[in-house]
């Protein structure tokens, strides 16, 4: 019943696709204003996508077994919380999903752009509808999320415990905000680019945008990492997982271009790198679906292994591209009036220099990425590439990244010179000397880890004066390179001082090193709704007369009938202690890992305060007006 | 004969490449160096030399062939065909059970001994890793 409505209402949504295309390729012909009824027939469309998603949570709350999705991701004994998540953790409601942001967004950006020119609305609409049918076609094509089985089944087939938390049922559709977002900056560059209305406006309006799919993206990526951190025990929060590079690379476009737009806004020039950089954007937004949703990279993520979808997928991005780089190549003038007038010490080249860094970060995590894949294809030799490769390459040139973060915010636009050198080389010795002092005990790469400590140091200090001088001028950006320091600090002293044992135990039996006790005392057994829970008694002792009491556990969930660990952590501001438990089949051992992780709540902290600058900026353009 | 602005484009353009080729040298070269292969019980035992690199050993974990004590984790991986014994201390996945996929990462001791230092984590009940089922399918 709930199907059948989400069915048509999506059938519904596409017609109103093809309206609105015909009504603005007659209203962009004819009227001077932009007609009234596209932006009726936009909100319909909206409000069928919204039907149709309704739709498909209705029927996985209702446990509806005759509709496929819900068969393969749901059960009856599944809490309700996570029957309504489970709508979006599987292909079909998460491309859903990504249709209802599409069209959420181009509404909102109809309501949103008055200000703007007729044709320049309609033109966004019209790149953004392409996308739109797109997405439409491939739903009802290749994933429908309402396919009917018959006859219908009692019971369904669940949904992967891991999956089944709070953190990861928010995890989709606050990425996909950010993901999606990138696609009205796509749509409107090409929109602005064949008008020929890259300009100072055009920066200005279409930087919220920007903005705003960056601070989704940022708390998407953010929510997916400590989920990772507690749930899959690993006791880490980046893996250079595929599939979370493939979330990092719109990432580090996505701050490029904000950057780049910010210097568009104030001088004209970088015209055609903003446009270049918007395109690929949204192409490593689309990238990022098609690799994870086509099956190429194994992960949580990939919920089938269907060539059709990948395939799909890839020839829709390479239209998109295609039609891009046309509209680019054909219809983008530069203005020539002062262009090419880089002075070497400005703001403008500061952030040009960071591009270029950022861009080789992002082709590092590229190649990394893609090449695995490429390589299969062309010799049938599988490899994989690890954490070393990552580290390698871009853990250097993060030195000269964090200090052109903390020098070039001081300079001005066009041309500068540095004032008060006095005070930026004695905040480098504090800095060079307070490194020192934290390293000074370290045996292995010294060197490498006391510079970079240092320059993570020298920005911290710069923009922590930054606040005390200047208030609340330039605060948001304040707040995020401050955030980014604090963030490369934490990572950092975590890894040094990172404390790791790893045992296997029966119970009653007591683990000893130097540092500390660890004393298994005893499991408990518990039912609970749709799994039986292990927990363990762990009692640490450490060499200094302190204790502590840690209980990981162990989920067995029924049905799919998998076991996972679930991690106990001691969080305070300094440490994090960290405790998971496993089970080997027919085993008197348990497999235990402990771990001391120094500053990990900081990690959360910073990125927080990064997408926080982010946030302040919106309010601040707001109190302006 | 050139203005000076050519000039400068031109040795702009020159600048640009040579970065971009050491660039992509330089990411490449680290590449050859990083890169983990993968390789089945069967092809580990048609080698013929052991290499010192590190190596993912794919199959099914053999039936009955865990034991586990308090330092380390002994099992033997199958494709059916060959099978190599694994040494492991670290962390165990949640899906390493006798009979079902796993895959392991570490260094050859010589042609029968794998000393692993990570066994990867899968999520998924059903799910084989795809190297496993090729090699799996092989056969």
């Amino acid at each position: 019943m709930f199907s059948l409505i989400g069915y048509y209402s999506l059938v519904f949504g596409l017609l109103f696709s093809f309206l609105i295309v015909l009504l603005s390729i007659k209203n962009f012909r004819d009227k001077n204003i932009l007609n009234d009824k596209i932006i009726s027939l936009t909100f319909f469309q909206l409000f069928f996508v919204i039907m149709s998603f309704l739709g498909l949570i209705a029927s996985f709350i209702n446990s509806d077994f005759s509709n496929e999705t819900v068969f393969n991701h749901s059960h009856t004994t599944k809490p309700l919380f996570y029957k309504i998540s489970g709508t979006w953790g599987n292909h079909e409601g998460s491309l859903l999903l990504w249709l209802l942001v599409l069209t959420l967004f181009i509404f909102i950006f109809l309501l949103r752009s008055k200000d703007q020119t007729k044709q320049y609305r309609i033109l966004t609409l019209l790149f953004q509808q392409i996308i739109i049918i797109g997405f439409f076609i491939f739903i009802i094509k290749t994933s429908n999320p309402f396919n009917y089985i018959f006859p219908v089944p009692k019971e369904g087939l669940g949904l992967n415990p891991i999956l089944q938390d709070p953190a990861l049922a928010i995890h989709p559709p606050i990425l996909y905000l950010g993901y999606v977002g990138s696609s009205i900056i796509f749509s409107s560059t090409l929109a602005a680019t064949s008008l020929g209305y890259i300009s100072r406006e055009w920066a200005k309006h279409i930087k919220k945008w920007v903005l705003v799919s960056w601070i989704f993206l940022t708390f998407g990526i953010l929510l997916g990492s400590i989920w990772a951190y507690y749930e899959l025990g690993w006791g880490g929060f980046w893996f250079w997982d595929p599939v979370e590079n493939v979330s990092l690379m719109p990432w580090l476009a996505l701050t490029t271009l904000f950057h780049c737009i910010l210097v568009l806004e104030k001088r004209l020039i970088l015209t055609s790198w903003v446009i270049i950089l918007s395109i690929s954007t949204f192409a490593l937004s689309m990238c990022g679906t098609f690799l994870v949703r086509s099956g190429i990279l194994n992960s949580v993520h990939t919920f089938a292994n269907d060539p059709e979808r990948g395939l799909f997928i890839l020839i829709f991005l390479f239209c998109l591209i295609f039609l891009a780089l046309f509209i680019f190549f054909f219809f983008h003038r530069v203005q020539n009036k002062d262009t090419n007038s880089f002075f070497w010490l400005s703001k403008e080249t500061s952030i040009l220099i960071n591009n270029w860094f950022m861009m080789y970060f992002l082709s590092v995590v590229l190649i990394g990425t893609v090449y695995p894949i490429f390589l299969e294809v062309l010799s049938s030799e599988k490899i994989s590439v690890g954490p070393p490769f990552y580290n390698k390459l871009i853990i250097p040139f993060l030195i000269p990244f964090l200090f052109a973060m903390a020098i070039g915010p001081k300079l001005k636009w066009i041309k500068s010179n540095l004032e008060n050198k006095l005070f930026l080389i004695i905040f480098f010795i504090i800095s060079l000397f307070l490194s020192i002092s934290i390293t000074r005990n370290l045996n292995s790469s010294f060197l490498i880890n006391t510079v970079l400590i240092a320059s993570a140091f020298y920005l911290f200090l710069i923009t922590l004066r930054d606040f005390v001088i200047n208030k609340f001028k330039n605060l948001s950006q304040t707040i995020a390179h401050f955030g980014f320091s604090l963030l490369i600090l934490s990572i950092l002293l975590n890894n040094i001082f990172s404390t790791e044992i790893i045992t296997n135990l029966k119970i009653g039996e007591t683990f000893r090193s130097e540092k500390f006790n660890i004393n298994f005392e005893k499991i408990e057994q518990q039912n609970k709704q749709n799994f039986r829970s292990i927990t363990g008694k762990f009692n640490i002792k450490n060499s200094n007369g302190t204790s502590e009491v840690l209980n990981p556990e162990l989920r067995i969930y029924n049905q799919p009938n998998i076991v996972t660990s679930e991690a106990d952590i001691k969080m305070n501001m300094f440490t994090d202690k960290f405790m998971t438990m496993n089970l080997v089949q027919n085993q008197e051992h348990f497999n235990i890992r402990y771990q001391v992780k120094p500053f990990m709540i900081w990690i959360w902290i910073s990125v927080m305060l990064i997408s926080f600058g982010g946030i302040i900026t919106f309010f601040k353009k707001k109190y302006e007006k | 004969m050139y203005g000076r602005k050519v000039k400068l484009r031109f040795f702009f353009v020159i600048l640009t490449l040579l970065t971009l080729f050491l660039t992509v040298f330089l990411i490449l070269k680290s590449l050859e160096k990083n890169v983990v292969y993968f390789q089945s019980p069967s092809e580990i035992k048609a080698l013929s030399e052991i290499k010192k690199n590190k190596i993912r050993v794919g199959g099914m974990v053999k039936i009955n062939s865990i034991s586990m004590k308090t330092k380390e984790i002994n099992f033997i991986i199958t494709d059916f065909e060959n099978e190599i014994n694994v040494i492991y201390s670290g962390v165990v996945p949640n899906l390493f059970t006798e009979g079902k996929g796993v895959v392991a990462e570490g260094y050859l001791k010589d042609k029968n001994f794998f000393l692993a230092t990570k066994i990867l984590a899968k999520h998924d009940e059903n799910y084989m890793p795809p190297e496993v089922k090729a090699a799996l399918q092989e056969k």
